[in-house]
């Protein structure tokens, strides 16, 4: 509403001031478009001395005030003050402010649009296409995987697998599992919760409790499960891990179902532990109050390290996390009774929280446990899905295990055997062409890394494969490159795998 | 589905209500007790935090004792149950050397293999001569022997697939496999009924997962058509592919699979189909082979089939069947295949032997046998638990057949005093099971004769009188009498 000139108190008339305004609204239609028509006289009588009162009111108001600027007509009578004006302006700003904005309506997909969608999207194949290195096939064995074993019908020397204590074969074993098998049948029929549950079990659990020197021990029907169902039961959304890059991929697996926040150090590098140790502790304000883990494994399955345990103790007691100790390789092959990493650095069994091993290595059976103090081993009673929801071990493995360790405690001279065969081996392989020897000299597991890489993970993989290939044609001798999974996040670099057993005659 | 009377669930809603708030009030009790007491944690915080394990501690150890029963030999159809006794009211439980022989309706042992077998166990106890309990070693690095080749070929034979793979467990099966086949950018449609191994799976793959009311494939085509029309969250962009995952027989409901439905629907909407058939493989189907020959559908139409061998073969293990570059794939890069401990020779041979007696190949008939013998005795029982009023899920010819129980209360009184009567049922509560669906779950195998299976109806009737759970009424005794003479001529 813009006003040509001011209009003064003499000029308010409705009539007068039609020539006052410059959009072509005659302020008489502007005032008069909410009021009441003008025949109606009596009320504008009505109006008159109702306004009188207001205008008088308003004058008063002037008097005190005398607000500048223009006046406004309203109802015939002239108003000092354009509040009112102004009142109606600020209120018209207002509403328009409150309107929503306009928004073009949302009309959900017809049927026809949808039906034309699906017609259109092409999924990918469930595979890639094949590579030539994916039909490669592993050799196969006509006997047991002892020391000597026949493939295509050759006897070759057997350095591919995990017998490191020789048990393979052994007629304690053998006679015990065919008394079991006689006994309570193959399979076990059922979780451990529903009748899977045979005194076997218990007894194994108890031998193995027994043998480390822990409270208790929970048995796992298959050795890669107890990992993965391990960790997502002690571990939850919220909690922190701390866990060396090199980890084998279950142990991934593991730490990814979890859902808790994973934190990698350089692999077995204790300074870049102690870093890392050193910056969540300071970052995190409630760090008492969250679950902290250290995650290792005593021989590494990707590259034949030995974690040292005596440094990791001790950050584990300065910086308060627990430690979860993965002895899959080194039950029964280190420290001189067989008892793992912490009998070999001389450190009580109880400042470790929880070990967990898969017995399908020196023990020549199959499945895993998991020890620790009472509380750790009951909660994964109910909370580890790979116990809860999984059929329970068969029997005659559980009573393999049994045979295992009673033969490991009275023969401790098997140790001594492995560890000179080891040393044995590792003089032979010192200086090879080409090759060189990544692991540590303890370790039954020696890797053999190129020198020099080709650049690429494939062809190393590759070239490491055809020197396989070549010892098994020519030499008569069974190594394997480590394999790796696409799903691996591990990215140690490849090497030949060569296991140690003790029960070596020819070194060449 | 199961629909739940509703002065029952107002009574089981009542009962937890009652736990949960003694729970609360005896750990109020624990923590002024243990005010004054240091605390030994010196600095670590507490394996359990807060309300984690109140349902183990509260509710769980009062009715320790109905699960996880050891027993001491074969779980045939009569086991010897291990009898167990407590000091501290349930807080531990120890075992006696006394055992008591009780019928086995838990155990699944679908086809009676789980004892020793006059076919199977010999050659069993030969393969642990040859090959030993254990390879040491993973099947890519020197694990595959004679006995694994031979299995693999077996079992795709068996099953009707071109390929198969073998790994050592049942449970690693489906949570190895998912994450290979189907990465971040993918979408896996599963059952909402589906086992905790397939919810792993699925979970550690990364792909987006949406779920489908229980055996509803008008609701799985409506979840599909939603999904491929908007395409990827947040960025729109279209799925670059879709696995549908069912199950052929639901372990907690004992139901089948509308497996034709539900592959037509994923043909039209070119998604891939993954069966798991950990509980139907050799236990339905007229020669044993499944929920595809049970239902008549064509093997070639599930693009990928999994199951387990722990509970119609007696043995452990799992496998995936598919088509020859699949398998192919699987073995370069699947972690199990790469990582794990091959398969123990004495479980791959007892498999072979098993499928053998199944497909009549060791000269005898024993196997259509077993097979149609499972049949009956699930009918059977099923019929008449039906008759004498009891709620049981299920269809028929599933050899699983859930009791519901409801009430947390009846759980430990029907377990209880069943076993006092010598026969070992299985119940099931939460978590397995939603909280108010509380159930007893039967398993009924081929090497049941027809007096146990009376013998069980019998205890079963009594007990149920007593506990109440007679959710229906009986039919009249007179008419019920006079069928089952029937019947048993």
């Amino acid at each position: 509403m813009d006003f040509g000139h001011t209009c003064n108190r003499d000029d308010v008339n409705p009539l007068n001031c039609n020539q006052l305004t410059r959009d072509g609204e005659s302020i008489s239609e502007i005032i008069s478009a909410g009021s009441v028509p003008r025949k109606a006289n009596s009320w504008i009588t009505m109006d008159f001395s109702v306004m009188s009162i207001l205008s008088n009111g308003l004058d008063w108001f002037k008097v005190e005030y005398d607000p500048p600027l223009a006046r406004a007509v309203v109802f015939g009578v002239p108003i000092g003050g354009h509040l009112v004006v102004e009142a109606l302006l600020v209120i018209a700003i207002l509403f328009l402010l409150l309107q929503k904005s306009y928004k073009p309506p949302k009309r959900p997909l017809t049927e026809k649009e949808i039906d034309m969608l699906c017609e259109e999207w092409v999924p990918e194949s469930l595979i890639p296409p094949l590579t030539e290195e994916m039909k490669y096939e592993s050799p196969v064995l006509d006997s047991a995987a002892g020391p000597h074993t026949v493939i295509d019908g050759r006897e070759v020397v057997n350095f591919a697998s995990t017998n490191y204590l020789g048990l393979i074969g052994n007629e304690k074993l053998h006679e015990s599992c065919t008394a079991a098998v006689e006994k309570y049948g193959v399979g076990s029929c059922g979780p451990r919760g529903f009748y899977g549950t045979i005194d076997v079990h218990l007894d194994c659990e108890e031998r193995i409790a027994k043998f480390l020197g822990t409270p208790d021990s929970i048995l796992y029907s298959f050795g890669i499960s107890t990992m993965f169902s391990a960790i997502p039961a002690l571990c939850k959304k919220g909690d922190i891990i701390v866990a060396d890059e090199g980890v084998h991929w279950a142990i991934q697996n593991g730490l990814h179902l979890s859902r808790s926040t994973i934190v990698y150090f350089k692999h077995n590098d204790m300074e870049s532990l102690g870093n890392t140790l050193e910056k969540i502790t300071r970052e995190n304000k409630r760090v008492t109050k969250v679950r902290r883990y250290i995650v290792v494994e005593a021989i590494y399955q990707n590259s034949g390290q030995l974690a040292p345990l005596d440094v990791i103790v001790k950050l584990k007691e300065k910086y308060r996390f627990r430690v979860l100790l993965d002895e899959t390789n080194s039950i029964g092959v280190l420290g001189d009774c067989g008892r793992g990493l912490s009998e070999h650095y001389r450190i009580p069994v109880e400042k470790i929280d929880v070990i967990t091993a898969a017995m399908g290595s020196a023990l020549a059976t199959d499945g895993g446990f998991c020890t620790g103090s009472v509380k750790v081993v009951d909660h994964q009673r109910l909370g580890s899905s790979g116990y809860v929801f999984s059929a329970s071990l068969p029997p005659y493995l559980a009573s393999a295990a049994i045979t295992a360790f009673d033969i490991l405690e009275e023969n401790p001279h098997l140790i001594t055997k492995l560890k000179r065969n080891i040393t044995l081996l590792l003089e032979g392989l010192s200086d090879l062409p080409g090759l060189s020897i990544a692991s540590n000299p303890q370790s039954p597991l020696v890797f053999l890394k190129l020198k020099r890489t080709t650049g690429s993970f494939q062809n190393d993989l590759q070239l490491l494969e055809d020197i396989a290939d070549l010892m098994l044609k020519e030499d008569s001798v069974f190594v394997v490159a480590s394999k790796r999974s696409t799903l691996d996040k591990c990215r140690l670099p490849v090497g030949i795998r060569i296991t140690i057993n003790r029960c070596r005659k020819s070194m060449s | 589905m199961v629909t739940i009377p509703y002065l029952t669930a107002i009574t089981t809603y009542f009962s937890y209500g009652i736990y949960f708030s003694l729970g609360q009030l005896r750990d109020l009790f624990r923590k002024i007790i243990d005010w004054r007491k240091p605390d030994d944690l010196q600095g670590y915080a507490p394996i359990c935090l807060g309300l984690e394990d109140f349902y183990v501690r509260r509710l769980y150890l009062r009715i320790q004792d109905c699960f996880g029963r050891p027993i001491a030999g074969a779980p045939d159809a009569w086991f010897d149950v291990v009898e167990r006794y407590t000091t501290d009211n349930f807080k531990t439980i120890k075992r006696t050397s006394k055992t008591t022989r009780c019928l086995n309706l838990g155990s699944y042992n679908y086809l009676g293999f789980a004892a020793s077998d006059e076919y199977c166990t010999p050659r069993v106890i030969d393969s642990l001569k040859r090959f030993s309990a254990s390879t040491c070693s993973a099947r890519a690095a020197g694990g595959t022997t004679r006995l694994h080749t031979e299995l693999e070929e077996s079992v795709a034979k068996f099953v009707g697939k071109p390929a198969a793979i073998v790994f050592g467990m049942g449970y690693v099966t489906n949570s190895a496999i998912l994450p290979v086949l189907i990465g971040k950018g993918g979408l896996i449609i599963s059952d909402s009924l589906n086992h905790n191994s397939i919810v792993n799976g699925a979970r550690g793959s990364g792909a987006t997962i949406r779920v489908f009311l229980h055996n509803t494939p008008s609701h799985l085509e409506e979840v599909l058509r939603e999904q491929i029309a908007e395409g990827q969250p947040r960025t729109h962009r279209p799925w670059k592919k879709i696995i549908v995952v069912v199950e052929g027989i639901y372990s907690m409901e004992g139901d089948i699979c509308k497996l034709p439905e539900i592959i037509a629907v994923c043909k039209k909407y070119k998604a891939f189909a993954y069966l798991d058939e950990a509980h139907s493989i050799g236990a339905v189907g007229k020669t044993g082979r499944g929920v595809c020959e049970l239902l008549g559908v064509d093997t070639a139409d599930v693009d990928i089939m999994m199951g387990t061998f722990t509970k119609s073969f007696g043995s452990c293990g799992g496998y995936i069947a598919g088509s020859k570059e699949l398998i192919q794939y699987l073995k370069y890069t699947c972690p199990t295949h790469l990582y794990a401990t091959a398969v123990s020779p004495p479980c791959a041979q007892q498999i072979i032997s098993a499928i053998k007696v199944i497909l009549g190949e060791d000269g005898s008939s024993r196997g259509a046998q077993k097979v149609a013998r499972i049949r009956e005795n699930s009918n059977f029982f099923r019929s008449e638990l039906q008759k004498m009023g009891f709620e049981v899920l299920g269809d028929y010819d599933s050899p699983v057949m859930p009791i519901m129980l409801y009430n947390p209360a009846k759980i430990p009184a029907f377990s209880r005093e069943c076993l006092k009567q010598n026969v070992a049922v299985v119940t099931v509560a939460f978590p397995a099971t939603p909280l108010l669906l509380a159930r007893a779950r039967i398993c009924i195998s081929a090497s049941h004769t027809k007096e146990d299976l009376i013998k069980g109806l019998e205890v079963i009737s009594d007990i149920g009188d007593l506990v109440g759970i007679k959710y229906f009424q009986a039919e009249p005794k007179k008419r019920q009498q006079e069928e089952g003479r029937v019947k048993l001529n």
